[in-house]
C-alpha cells in the first residue's frame, strides 16, 4: 500500500520552523533602560459604572490607570480623593512594612531565621488595597503580601514569632517562615503551592454569597504563577458564578529568574486576561497607591453590589531578590529597580502628601526613625520567645497535633515511639506537661 | 435501596440537618449526576446549595477548600476518580494540610465522593482505584463502603467528620452485589442483607472494620467490590476463612486486624489497585510487624497487575474468582 505523506506536497519555498523563546531586555553587565515600557500619564483613563458589563474593559485592560502625576499631584477619575489623615496611614503602613522586611532580611542574615521574602517596591499593593477593603473581607494572599497585615495593623511580634519559628509561634514551628495565618485579621494561610488560593479566594466568596453574607473576597498571585492552571480554573468560576472575589495580579516583572515574558507577557497583558473569561480587568500602576486604593475600592463595590468578579493587574517591580535565597544580580542588569519608569511607591505618597502641604520631610523622616524603633522593639520582644538557631521551641510531641481533628491510633503510635526514642537517647527537649 | 440511593438519601439527610452542606461538581445539579446519585436534590434544596460546576476538577476542589474556609460543609463530586489527578495539588497541598499548617485557624471539612473500581469494561480511565495515592497523605481519611447500608452510614460519618475524607464509592456494586462471576447473571440489592437501607439518620464510625464472615482458617482483608467476589471464592471452596471489610483504609481497624490475623495464622490482602505500591503493600507490613510470630505462610496478595487498566482483556486483569481461589489454595496449601 502505498503511503500518503506530507513530503509528497510541494512545500519546497518554506523557511524551516524556529522555537521563539523569551529573553528579557536587559542581562547581568547590561545598562538597563526602560524606554519601552509604556506609561501613559496620570489621570488619562476613564473610570467606568461599576456595573459596566465585562466585555467593555479593553481600554482599561490594557492600558494603565495613574493618579499620581509627575508634579505629584492626584489628578483624573480614578483619584479616590482620600483624606491626608487615611493618605499619612497608607504612608506610614508601608513605611513600616519597609523597615519590618529590612530587619527581618537582616536576621535572616544573622542567622536568626531560615528564609526570608521581602516585598521592596511592591509595598503599595498590599497596603492601599488593605485599606480599601473592609476589615471582614477575607485575603487570599501570596508569600508577599505581608502588607496587608501590616496595614491591618496585626502585631508585628506576632509576625515575627511565626518567622523565629519560636515557643510564642502562632503556628507552632510547622510553617516555613512568611506563611502567615491570621484568622482574626482576614489573612488566609498561606500555602507553599504557587495560586492554590485562587480558586479557594473563589470558593470563599461563592459561599459569602450562598449565605446571603455582605463579605467578599480578595486574592494576590504574581504574573508568573498566573501560569498555574488553578489561575484559569479559579477565572472560570468566578466567571460563571460571578463571584465577589478581586483577584490581584502583582505583575513584578520577575518569578524568581524568570522574567514576566514567560508568563506571556510579550503577547498581552494580564488584565487582559480578564477578557477572555468575562471578567472585569483593570491595568493599574502598581507604584501609586492612590491608583490601587482607587480600584480597589471600584473592584469592591463592583463585587459587593453582586455586579461580579474584578482582575487587577498591580503593574511594579520587584526591587530587590525573590527571596534570601535568590542572588538577582546573576540573571538581571543591576540598575534596573532604580531605572523602573514608576519610581517608588512610597516616595510617590510621601511627595504627593509634600505637594499637598500635609506632610514634610522632617516628619517623614522621624516617621521612618519611628517605624524602625518599633521594628526594633517588636524585635526584641520576639526574641524574648526564642529564635529558630536555639534549638526547639515547641514541645516535641506536638509535631502530631492537628493532622487530624483527632489523632489517629497511628499518628498515636508514632508518638510514643518518637517520645520513647527521645527519652532512651537523653536529648534534653521539652515534652507537654 | 440501591447503593446509589442509599449515598442519594445519605446526601439527602445531611442537606436537611446541616444548613451548611452543600454538593457541587459536574452533572450533579439539575441533571442528578451521570450515576444519579444527586437526583432530585436540587429541586428539594434548590440550585444554591446544590450546583452544576465547570469541568475543572482542580477548581471544584480548591472551591470547596474555600467554602470550607468560609464555614461550609461542601460535598464535591469528581465523575470518575481516574479524573481526580487534576485535583491532585489542592487535594494533597491544601485540603490535607490546611489544618496543620494554619494550626487549626482554617479547616477543610469536605467529603469528596468519586465513583471507583472497574469490572464495567470502563478501560484505562472509567476503571481506576487510586486509593492507595490518599492513604500515603497525611491529612486525609479514605472510605470505601461495599453495600448500600455501609455506604449510607459511612457516608453521613465521612460528612460530618470535621477533616477531608475520599469516598470512594465502587461503582461495581452500584445496583447490586458482584461475586466476580462476570458470565452469571447480574444480582441486585434487594435480596442481599446489606440492601436494607434505614431512611433517616444513621452513622458508621469511621475507621470500623466489619467482619463479614467469621472463621478460624485464614484471615481475608478486603474493601469495595472485593469483599463479595472474597465472599463467593470462600463460599465455593470450603475454606472457613474470616472475611474482613476494612470500610476505611485510613483511619485503619488494626484491632480487628491484629486480632484476626493471630487467631487464624494466615492472611490474604485482596483490592483491584495495582500491587506495587498499593495499599496492601501497607496491609501486609502492618500484619508482619505485628502477627510475625502467629504468622504460618507468608502474606498473600492478589491484586491488579502492575499495568494501566485494559479494556477487552478486564476479567485478565482483574482479581476474580479463578486467581483468588488459587492463591488461596496456595496459601492453605500445608494448613
Amino acid at each position: 500500500m502505498e503511503r500518503c505523506v506530507a513530503s509528497d506536497h510541494p512545500r519546497s519555498n518554506l523557511q524551516p520552523l524556529t522555537l521563539h523563546v523569551p529573553e528579557p531586555r536587559f542581562r547581568p553587565g547590561d545598562e538597563a533602560d526602560f524606554v519601552a515600557v509604556e506609561v501613559p500619564a496620570a489621570g488619562l483613563s476613564r473610570r467606568p459604572d461599576t456595573a459596566e458589563p465585562a466585555a467593555d474593559f479593553h481600554d482599561l485592560s490594557y492600558g494603565l490607570i495613574r493618579v499620581l502625576d509627575d508634579a505629584n499631584q492626584a489628578v483624573g477619575a480614578w483619584d479616590p480623593k482620600l483624606s491626608p489623615d487615611l493618605m499619612r496611614r497608607m504612608l506610614r503602613s508601608m513605611v513600616l512594612l519597609r523597615a519590618f522586611d529590612e530587619r527581618m532580611f537582616r536576621a535572616q542574615r544573622q542567622g536568626k531565621t531560615s528564609f526570608y521574602m521581602k516585598a521592596t517596591g511592591e509595598e503599595a499593593v498590599a497596603v492601599a488595597a488593605a485599606h480599601a477593603l473592609d476589615y471582614e473581607d477575607m485575603c487570599f494572599p501570596s508569600y508577599r503580601q505581608q502588607g496587608l497585615l501590616i496595614a491591618r495593623n496585626w502585631s508585628l511580634v506576632d509576625m515575627m514569632n511565626q518567622i523565629y519559628s519560636n515557643s510564642a509561634d502562632r503556628l507552632q514551628g510547622k510553617q516555613l517562615p512568611i506563611m502567615y495565618s491570621v484568622r482574626e485579621a482576614g489573612f488566609f494561610s498561606i500555602s507553599g503551592n504557587l495560586t492554590t488560593q485562587y480558586p479557594q479566594a473563589v470558593g470563599w466568596a461563592m459561599a459569602s454569597a450562598a449565605k446571603g453574607d455582605t463579605r467578599i473576597a480578595a486574592v494576590w498571585c504574581g504574573e508568573g504563577s498566573t501560569a498555574e492552571g488553578d489561575f484559569h480554573s479559579a477565572c472560570t468560576f468566578a466567571s460563571v458564578y460571578r463571584a465577589p472575589v478581586i483577584m490581584n495580579v502583582v505583575n513584578n516583572q520577575w518569578a524568581i529568574s524568570s522574567f514576566s515574558g514567560f508568563a506571556g507577557a510579550e503577547a498581552t497583558t494580564f488584565a487582559a486576561r480578564a477578557i477572555g473569561y468575562g471578567i472585569a480587568g483593570l491595568r493599574v500602576d502598581g507604584n501609586d497607591a492612590l491608583a490601587v486604593y482607587a480600584a480597589t475600592q471600584w473592584a469592591a463595590e463592583r463585587a459587593r453590589t453582586n455586579q461580579g468578579p474584578t482582575l487587577i493587574e498591580h503593574f511594579t517591580y520587584r526591587a530587590e531578590g525573590h527571596s534570601t535565597s535568590d542572588d538577582p544580580s546573576q540573571y538581571r542588569s543591576a540598575n534596573e529597580a532604580t531605572a523602573w519608569p514608576l519610581g517608588d511607591p512610597i516616595k510617590r505618597l510621601k511627595d504627593h502628601l509634600v505637594a499637598c502641604r500635609e506632610w514634610d520631610e522632617a516628619a517623614h523622616a522621624a516617621q521612618d526613625r519611628e517605624c524602625a524603633e518599633q521594628v526594633k522593639a517588636a524585635q526584641k520582644e520576639a526574641e524574648k520567645n526564642g529564635i529558630l538557631g536555639h534549638g526547639l521551641h515547641q514541645p516535641l510531641d506536638t509535631l502530631f497535633d492537628g493532622v487530624f481533628e483527632e489523632m489517629p491510633w497511628h499518628l498515636r503510635e508514632q508518638q510514643a515511639q518518637m517520645l520513647a526514642e527521645e527519652t532512651a537517647s537523653g536529648r534534653p527537649w521539652d515534652r507537654k506537661a | 435501596m440501591t447503593m446509589i440511593q442509599a449515598i442519594n438519601s445519605a446526601m439527602d439527610v445531611m442537606m436537611a440537618r446541616d444548613p451548611a452542606m452543600i454538593v457541587m461538581g459536574e452533572d450533579v445539579g439539575f441533571f442528578g449526576g451521570v450515576f444519579r446519585a444527586t437526583a432530585g436534590l436540587q429541586a428539594k434544596y434548590g440550585k444554591t446549595r446544590v450546583f452544576d460546576t465547570p469541568i475543572t476538577e482542580c477548581g471544584i476542589i480548591g472551591v470547596a477548600v474555600g467554602m470550607g474556609a468560609y464555614g461550609l460543609r461542601p460535598v464535591p463530586e469528581i465523575q470518575f476518580a481516574d479524573y481526580i489527578y487534576p485535583a491532585l495539588d489542592q487535594l494533597v497541598s491544601e485540603a490535607a494540610r490546611l489544618r496543620y499548617r494554619s494550626a487549626g485557624e482554617f479547616t477543610a471539612p469536605l467529603t469528596v465522593r468519586s465513583p471507583f473500581g472497574g469490572g464495567i469494561f470502563g478501560g484505562q480511565t472509567h476503571s481506576q482505584s487510586p486509593e492507595g495515592i490518599f492513604t500515603h497523605v497525611s491529612g486525609v481519611k479514605t472510605v470505601i463502603p461495599a453495600t448500600p447500608y455501609d455506604a449510607k452510614g459511612l457516608l453521613i460519618a465521612s460528612i460530618e467528620d470535621n477533616d477531608p475524607v475520599l469516598f470512594f464509592e465502587p461503582k461495581r456494586i452500584y445496583n447490586g452485589p458482584f461475586d466476580g462471576h462476570w458470565d452469571r447473571p447480574a444480582q441486585n440489592w434487594s435480596k442481599h442483607p446489606g440492601g436494607a437501607v434505614p431512611e433517616g439518620y444513621y452513622r458508621i464510625e469511621l475507621g470500623k472494620a466489619n467482619i463479614v464472615r467469621a472463621g478460624d482458617a485464614v484471615t481475608i482483608l478486603a474493601y469495595g467490590t472485593m469483599v463479595h467476589v472474597c465472599a463467593a471464592v470462600v463460599e465455593d471452596s470450603g475454606v472457613d476463612a474470616e472475611i474482613i471489610d476494612l470500610r476505611t483504609l485510613v483511619p485503619l481497624d488494626i484491632e480487628t486486624i491484629e486480632a484476626s490475623v493471630k487467631k487464624t495464622g494466615r492472611c490474604m490482602i485482596v483490592h483491584e489497585a495495582t500491587r506495587t505500591g498499593g495499599f496492601g503493600a501497607e496491609l501486609s507490613a502492618l500484619v508482619q510487624e505485628r502477627c510475625f510470630y502467629h504468622l504460618e505462610a507468608p502474606i498473600a496478595r492478589v491484586t491488579g497487575f502492575d499495568t494501566p487498566y485494559p479494556h477487552s482483556l478486564e476479567w485478565a486483569y482483574f482479581p476474580g474468582p479463578v486467581r483468588i481461589g488459587e492463591a488461596l489454595k496456595t496459601l492453605m496449601k500445608d494448613a
